[in-house]
């Protein structure tokens, strides 16, 4: 059959083909299997990274070595295991430059450290008539943690527009922020169209007003550098799955006076300092929001996967990721009615698009019989799509080990997809 | 490209290229939405019954190859049908899809139904596949609200 490949590359992605991607991918075992007899193409990234020998490494590790709890026991392991786990919250402190360790609470995910925010912060913050200011393109965990405060409290979900390109609309942004805005809370990156956020710029216009701001950073912390001082967020939220850690442990970072003022989210164990039945005196930061025994392992792995992270050399990552992304970008627009869906000039590792009369599914489906994964549907952004009128798209999503070729590989794909519904 | 023609057999790409009975009907006696919220996959299903028979089935909607080729599919073969032999076939589409009915064994009921047994291999697809089916399952008990896979 034949193929449409752009023979036309220009000299920006020759040089990014020289990029030492291979000894990235020695680093990532998953990637040498072959799925339905053709070698993985992983492009599900914005889903779930894959993960690095470190990464699962320390989680057997800690498991096989050293296994107890932590903050409570006397023994060698349960020190050991606090010393990891606490070592591990400095690490992921300095890699988003925050000014103390306190400030990093360990959640489960993004999701959980969103509802955390909302349930504590806006719980105490909250009242009937005031605003919780989001945008047009978040994912469901920044939208309903929100809804669900705003219900309770009798407050209302406010909602910055965006373009056809997927761009936000700054303007109609600086007119909404108003006295009664309590919160904004917008992502960094969108996970269904790509759009990079100017969050700083953002920041800034919501702080000239006295309002805080959390920033959803789940698909913005695996490909740029984030400082949070730089960027003068009140909150950033995070998962450590997408930045190649484990499943099941992210990180909501606070300002240190912010999460002070916070009452707990969760009541349990390690986050007291003493309990009677007449009164609790509750623990201090961080712990004061991590009740229960956390995901220990989970902790430490991720602070391996910021280790791993800033044993590389992250500006040409990035680079190299978006050489990547352009050029994907350019060869999927050049198949024949196929669509681009969010087109907006700054965008992270995700290529969102559709294929006249081919649903998203089967084009998922064929795809994946071709060994390459690759994300069908809403994207936990129905807003999104209802805004763009569209049902779903297909969506692939970059990360530092994918490659050119995999590139090829998928839009060859495209056309084992448009083989089938010739017809 | 093998188990590839198994899913996407020349029947189920045809209905989905020109789905059958798509359209609105006015005079329906029952009309059920179906939704897929995973997928957003999502039918407006319309029946005409009469004196317990299937006299019409009408479909509205979008979603993939599978699960409109299914609704449409559905459509053709449910006219003329009385409510227990629709019930029978809704039954043994579901058995046919989730792979615990022989196609070959029971083709003559089937009939061009069989083209669905490849679903069984795709897990995933299967949700697809049983929507619209679901769909009239729920109209024909007499049900209005929507129904959802999930």
């Amino acid at each position: 059959m034949t193929m449409a490949i752009s023979p036309t590359i220009s000299p920006e992605i020759e040089r990014h083909r020289t990029f030492d991607v291979d000894r990235i991918r020695n680093d990532f075992p998953i990637l040498d299997r072959s799925v339905n007899g053709h070698p993985l193409v992983y492009l599900d990234n914005a889903a779930t990274s894959q993960k690095p020998t470190t990464v699962i490494n320390a989680l057997t590790d800690y498991y096989q070595e050293y296994n107890s709890n932590i903050h409570r026991g006397v023994h060698h392991l349960s020190q050991k295991a606090t010393d990891a786990y606490e070592d591990s919250r400095s690490k992921i402190g300095q890699f988003i430059n925050a000014e103390k360790s306190q400030e990093i609470i360990f959640v489960r995910g993004t999701t959980e450290a969103i509802n955390l925010v909302a349930q504590s912060f806006g719980r105490k913050n909250f009242a009937m008539g005031d605003e919780v200011l989001i945008t047009a393109l978040e994912h469901h965990s920044n939208i309903v943690p929100w809804q669900m405060i705003c219900e309770e409290k009798g407050a209302k979900l406010v909602v910055v527009p965006m373009t056809d390109e997927g761009d936000l609309d700054l303007d109609a942004y600086r007119r909404l922020l108003s006295q009664k805005t309590k919160i904004v809370a917008i992502t960094h990156v969108s996970n269904a169209l790509g759009t990079i956020n100017p969050i700083k710029e953002m920041i800034a216009m919501a702080h000239s007003k006295g309002i805080p701001v959390l920033v959803d950073g789940a698909q913005a912390v695996p490909h740029m550098v984030v400082d949070v001082r730089d960027l003068e967020c009140d909150f950033y939220a995070f998962s450590g799955h997408k930045m190649y850690g484990p499943t099941g442990i992210g990180v909501l970072y606070g300002r240190k006076r912010l999460l002070e003022s916070m009452p707990p989210y969760q009541g349990g164990g390690d986050m007291i300092k003493s309990v009677s039945f007449e009164k609790t005196i509750y623990n201090d930061i961080p712990h004061k929001f991590e009740a229960g025994t956390p995901n220990i392992s989970g902790g430490i792995a991720l602070g391996v996967a910021v280790e791993y992270l800033c044993s590389l050399d992250r500006a040409s990552i990035g680079e190299y990721e978006s050489s990547l992304l352009d050029y994907a970008t350019a060869q999927l627009s050049s198949i024949h009615g196929v669509a681009i869906i969010g087109k907006s000039k700054n965008k992270a590792s995700v290529l969102s698009f559709v294929l006249e009369s081919v649903h998203p599914h089967d084009i998922g489906t064929i795809l994946d019989m071709e060994g390459i994964a690759i994300r069908t549907g809403h994207h936990c952004a129905q807003p999104i799509m209802a805004r763009l009128g569209i049902s779903a798209t297909a969506r692939a999503s970059f990360a530092m080990y994918n490659t050119f070729q995999e590139v090829d590989a998928l839009v060859r794909g495209m056309y084992k997809v448009i083989e089938v519904f010739k017809q | 490209m093998n188990e590839l023609q198994t899913l996407y057999q020349d029947v189920i790409l045809d209905h989905n290229k020109s789905p059958r009975n798509f359209r609105v009907m006015t005079d329906a006696t029952n009309v059920v939405d179906g939704y897929n919220p995973l997928c957003g996959d999502h039918y407006k299903i319309y029946l005409k019954v009469e004196d317990d028979v299937v006299k019409e089935v009408a479909f509205q909607g979008s979603g993939c190859a599978i699960s409109k080729a299914s609704a449409s599919l559905m459509s053709v073969i449910m006219k003329g049908k009385t409510k227990a032999e629709a019930e029978e076939l809704f039954n043994k589409f579901h058995l046919l899809v989730t792979g615990e009915l022989n196609p070959e064994a029971n083709s003559e009921e089937l009939g061009r139904l069989v083209a669905f047994a490849g679903v069984s291999e795709f897990p995933a697809r299967v949700k697809c596949a049983i929507l619209a089916w679901h769909t009239v399952h729920s109209a024909l008990q007499g049900r209005t609200e929507s129904i959802s896979t999930e």
